[in-house]
């Protein structure tokens, strides 16, 4: 249960953010996953100042994009690491990676307290499961996220526990969709 | 929303889930992922698996002026905004960010037989254009050497794999030797076209045509 009132509190962080642009809020955001962010692209081949440099931009964004954050759709890891990913991807190629188009929610679309519950406990779920892998198959999964592995490499890679995750994901995109039309 | 039926394999989702797609397929598959809620929530549930590899990361020091550099960099910026696609528009938004516009604003060169297309990048890895068949028009046969990504914007069409209107994506390989036929409905068919290496045609007209088409 503790894994969900953490990830609870990284939701309500977030928000406290894009509502009032709480510096310390920020603070404590930053201070969980700036040595994350920095390890996930020194991970990804970068040396330390490129990482730091990175790092800061990603965390920078963060601050810039919380009002666009859904909690139903993405728990606050999984976006951040969209952000470091994108970031990374920006500093190798020297263009904007084309992302999809963002679903934005206004005031009178808020996501399902429901269903942000239901994605919380699914995210951790699919963690511990991936946590829960033999070595050699959870290795080569962080490979893939650190960027090592090419295309055709992942095509082989299959057996992620992902089913139920997919699915909250889902019904909360046909929930968004509906208060948006 | 679009029901999708043709849509893209996960194999290529977690490909773009960790980067590790060329940008021109990058561009098909985010363009997809605009148009298809299904692509989109397997695309998150490949995200959310860095986001369980980003939780477990061991901790890099950070500098000690990191905080206080990267609070600077937000008071200089302002919010970013979303910007969702305008109701009709044809191009989704990470295309329209590409082309500078929607439909209307794509630079067209003529190829062959009144097809017309628009090459948006081209490197050594692969490339990614915008072609327009008139409708009921068919293209060249072609098999493939690597892989081609074709996604419909506009109009339709039918191949050898079935029938694909806007939203469906087909994916084809070595083994693939089509010919896709514009549907005959009275509107043009539009589709984005990523290929990973240069398309073999069939026959000697073709052929000749390909330097033109460049692909
Ligand atoms: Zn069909
Ligand atoms: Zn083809």
């Amino acid at each position: 249960a503790t894994v969900e009132v953490t990830e609870a509190y990284w939701v309500s962080r977030i928000t406290a953010i894009a509502k009032d642009e709480d510096k310390v809020a920020f603070a404590d955001v930053f201070r969980h996953f700036a040595p994350r962010v920095k390890g996930f692209l020194i991970k990804s081949g970068a040396d330390d100042s490129l990482a730091e440099e990175c790092m800061q931009d990603v965390m920078a964004t963060l601050w810039q994009k919380a009002h666009m954050y859904d909690p139903a759709r993405a728990s606050v890891a999984t976006w951040i690491f969209t952000i470091a990913r994108n970031r990374k991807i920006d500093l190798i190629r020297k263009y904007a990676r084309p992302e999809p188009e963002d679903l934005p929610w206004g005031p009178e679309a808020e996501p399902d307290q429901a269903d942000v519950m239901a994605l919380q406990q699914d995210s951790a779920r699919l963690a511990d499961a991936i946590r829960q892998l033999p070595e050699k198959q959870r290795r080569l999964i962080e490979r893939a996220y650190f960027g090592d592995l090419t295309h055709s490499e992942i095509a082989a890679e299959t057996g992620l526990p992902l089913g139920t995750i997919k699915s909250r994901i889902r019904l909360a995109l046909e929930r968004l969709r509906h208060a948006m039309s | 929303m679009i029901d999708v039926t043709h849509t893209v394999p996960d194999s290529l989702l977690m490909g773009y889930a960790t980067g590790a797609l060329p940008e021109a397929f990058d561009v098909v598959i985010s363009t997809h992922v605009s148009l298809s809620d299904d692509a989109r929530a397997r695309l998150a549930s490949f995200e959310a698996v860095g986001g369980a590899v980003l939780e477990d990361m061991d901790k890099a020091d950070v500098a000690e002026d990191s905080l206080e550099k990267t609070l600077a960099m937000i008071g200089a910026a302002p919010p970013r905004e979303a910007q969702p696609m305008p109701k009709d528009g044809v191009f989704p938004a990470p295309l329209r960010a590409i082309v500078g516009g929607d439909s209307d604003s794509v630079k067209w060169r003529n190829v062959a037989r009144g097809a017309k297309q628009s090459v948006l990048q081209s490197n050594s890895e692969a490339s990614v254009r915008l072609l327009h068949i008139p409708a009921g028009q068919a293209m060249p046969e072609h098999s493939h050497r690597g892989m081609e990504l074709t996604l419909v914007l506009q109009g339709g069409y039918s191949s050898e794999d079935g029938h694909f209107v806007r939203g469906d994506l087909e994916v084809a390989d070595q083994e693939t030797h089509h010919t896709p036929v514009a549907d005959d409905d009275g509107e043009d068919c539009i589709c984005l076209v990523a290929t990973d290496a240069r398309l073999k045609f069939q026959g000697l007209l073709p052929r000749i045509a390909q330097p033109f088409i460049g692909i």
